[in-house]
């Protein structure tokens, strides 16, 4: 069948219906995923078509919400639990972290979390310091999860019907604020590989390593770059953990230079992770400093203009660029 | 509820008794440096354990805290493999990687010890989902002390599973100090058991508040116990208090500043292994040759258990970076 564009919604959505049919021990559980029908809208409908059982509005309890999905997944069930958005994922922190991620090793393989823990993250939405973060580099930090940042309507039902499959918890963060994009989706099932960067552009000059929101600004820029003549390479991770640098590396010791784009904040996140192994794997092969383009170092403002300037953008990454090449 | 027969109560007292002589093993060769980390003993509360385990029926399900070795040995984990968890070595439970704190028997239904206070009230909550999912007439036990109530797992969890109606008995083990905060020092509401009144409706529907039971009698923690698992297999959640004490400190090096010698000698007067002894003893006659024989082969188990561990292997490097996640 023709792909056919559809929105990163849609794609979540058919991912998780899909699955739904597929196998009967997957269900969905959070914060106003049934009657209202998702605070995104992709799950809307699924109350309907899938019961109260399998659609199951939990109370205000990020807790539980996350410590009782890896309950249900360690006793046998595919709970994919939703935090509405990651800021409250904090709340949730320790089930995430000492719960979720280190339940299979602790007890040395005994127990399996097949658990999916859906979110959305962003700024640049006008919501104020505690609702506008992308901080999904902090739950990189832990080995036992997984970390899926999809930046396409295809990644986006590829890598969940992934996560929804594995038998290891993943953190699947959304982007709120690029659910409405498009791009072409085919129609049958498939299914990505966990853990698999992807190049969305080929270049000579620079390698842009970046992901999600930073793979839109990364791909304006490397538009207006091109106008000038410089052609940037660009890598989406895809996933932060299990962290493909393979791509980075090939595409590093074409260009000898690197830019990476995030919209974490500019300390301890994943620009300082990949320019250390670039650094470690390519040094003969650098040309310049690997240049990092991430949020301001300040909690976000309500504002519209200064929020927007405190974020990462096309221009940043042009400027970025341009220092090295 | 069966009526436990002669060779039951045995088997409660064989129970007791091995946990008894394993901790105080543990102790011993704690302080010659063959344990490492925490080492929270259970000493004092092993009426609870046991009688909490003797009522679970074969397919429910029992999920604890850090102070585990008693019930991973009434659940009948080999006390060899519980040594060996102790000492570190690739024979224990949870392959060295999980110290005394993290005993876990998938196989048991046993689904561990967990060190985070009130971590695991959520995968009960979970796991008794997972029951109610599929319609299986399962319960889930949780137990956890009495400060384990003053954190907002606590909360989170028994709302939901009173809000989703799910078969857990929740059971506070209340041995009157988290650490050496006592109860009423830490806890709006001095009975446990009182905290389910916040989740219940205007009917009354919601978690039952169930017994206060006596913790230091086997067989009061068995009978209550039971009935609470049979009132969660057919109606839902209940919170249950089991009151014993905790006769040794908290872990060890604990200097106890926080209570008298006396408090500690009263209730050791009245331990449960003493009491049940005697119980034993004024309701079958000749019994005494049974007991003494229990008490000889907890040593001799005991022994067995920790010769076993000292001779078995440390994990290997493949096994420090095995299971970090399912192939
Ligand atoms: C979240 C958290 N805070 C603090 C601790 C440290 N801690 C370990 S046990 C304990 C006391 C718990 O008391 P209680 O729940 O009554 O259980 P008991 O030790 O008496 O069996 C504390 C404070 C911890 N493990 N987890
Ligand atoms: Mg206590």
């Amino acid at each position: 069948m023709a792909d056919r564009p559809i929105t990163i919604r849609e794609a979540l959505s058919s991912a998780l219906r899909e699955e739904m049919h597929r196998d009967e021990s997957v269900f969905i559980m959070g914060e106003e995923v049934g009657v209202w029908g998702g605070t995104f809208a992709v799950t809307r409908g699924f109350l309907d078509e899938f019961g109260e059982k399998r659609v199951r509005d939990t109370p205000i309890a990020e807790m539980v919400i996350a410590g009782s999905a890896v309950g249900a997944a360690m006793a046998g069930l595919r709970p994919v639990a939703e935090i509405m958005t990651i800021n409250f994922a904090f709340v949730a922190m320790d089930a995430i972290v000492n719960l979720a991620a280190k339940m299979r090793y602790m007890f040395d393989g005994q127990f399996k979390v097949p658990l999916v823990i859906r979110t959305t993250t962003g700024g640049g939405k006008q919501l104020g310091a505690t609702h506008s973060h992308a901080p999904e580099v902090i739950f990189a930090h832990f080995p036992g999860l997984y970390v899926a940042v999809p930046g396409t309507a295809y990644d986006a039902k590829g890598m969940l019907k992934a996560a929804i499959r594995d038998d290891n918890p993943v953190l699947f963060v959304e982007h709120s604020t690029m659910l409405q994009r498009r791009s072409p989706v085919p129609a049958d099932d498939y299914v990505l590989p966990i853990g698999k960067s992807d190049i969305k552009r080929k270049g000579d000059d620079v390698t842009i390593v970046t992901y999600q929101k930073g793979l839109e600004w990364s791909m304006d820029a490397a538009e207006e770059l091109a106008k000038e003549g410089i052609e940037a390479e660009v890598i989406d991770l895809r996933w932060l953990r299990p962290l493909d640098l393979e791509p980075v590396f090939e595409s590093f010791k074409k260009t000898n230079r690197a830019v990476v784009v995030e919209e974490s904040l500019p300390m301890f996140n994943v620009g300082a992770e990949v320019a250390a192994q670039i650094t470690n794997e390519c040094f003969d092969w650098m040309d310049a400093p690997v240049q990092r383009v991430a949020a301001m170092d300040i909690p976000l403002p309500y504002s519209r203009e200064i929020e927007l300037a405190a974020l990462p953008s096309p221009a940043k990454i042009i400027k970025a660029v341009k220092e090295i090449v | 509820m069966a009526k436990p027969n002669k060779n039951t109560l045995l088997d409660w007292y064989r129970q007791m008794v091995l946990i008894r002589r394993f901790e105080e093993r543990c102790a011993e060769i704690y302080q010659q440096g063959l344990i490492g980390g925490f080492l929270h003993l259970y000493i004092g509360q092993e009426a609870t354990g046991v009688g909490t385990v003797a009522a679970l029926r074969e397919n429910d399900h029992i999920i604890t805290t850090y102070r585990d070795h008693g019930i991973a040995l009434a659940k009948g984990l080999d006390p060899k493999a519980v040594m060996a968890e102790m000492m570190g070595k690739k024979t224990g439970v949870s392959g060295g990687k999980g110290g005394s704190m993290h005993l876990a028997s998938r196989d048991h239904n046993f689904w561990g010890g967990h060190a985070i206070v009130g971590g695991h009230l959520p995968i009960a909550a979970g796991i008794a989902l997972k029951a109610r999912y599929n319609d299986e007439d399962e319960v889930t036990v949780c137990m956890m002390g009495d400060g384990a109530t003053n954190i907002g797992y606590f909360h989170e969890s028994l709302n939901l599973s009173a809000v989703w109606d799910l078969p857990v008995v929740w059971l506070v083990e209340n041995n009157q100090y988290g650490m050496g905060t006592a109860v009423e020092r830490a806890s709006a509401a001095d009975h446990m058991v009182l905290k389910a009144r916040g989740y219940q409706n205007s009917r009354g529907e919601g978690i039952k508040e169930g017994p206060r039971l006596d913790g230091m009698d086997v067989m009061a923690v068995y009978e209550g116990i039971s009935e609470a698992i049979d009132y969660a297999s057919k109606n839902g959640p209940i919170l249950v208090e089991s009151l014993t004490y905790r006769l040794e400190g908290h872990s060890m090096g604990d200097p106890q500043r926080y209570r008298t010698k006396d408090e500690v000698e009263e209730y050791s007067a009245k331990g449960p292994i003493g009491r049940f002894r005697q119980y034993l003893t004024e309701n079958y006659k000749n019994i005494e040759s049974d007991l003494d024989k229990i008490d000889g082969d907890a040593v001799e188990a005991v022994n067995e258990a920790v010769a076993f561990a000292e001779s078995s292997p440390d994990p290997t490097m493949d096994d420090l970076i095995s299971n970090v996640y399912a192939d």
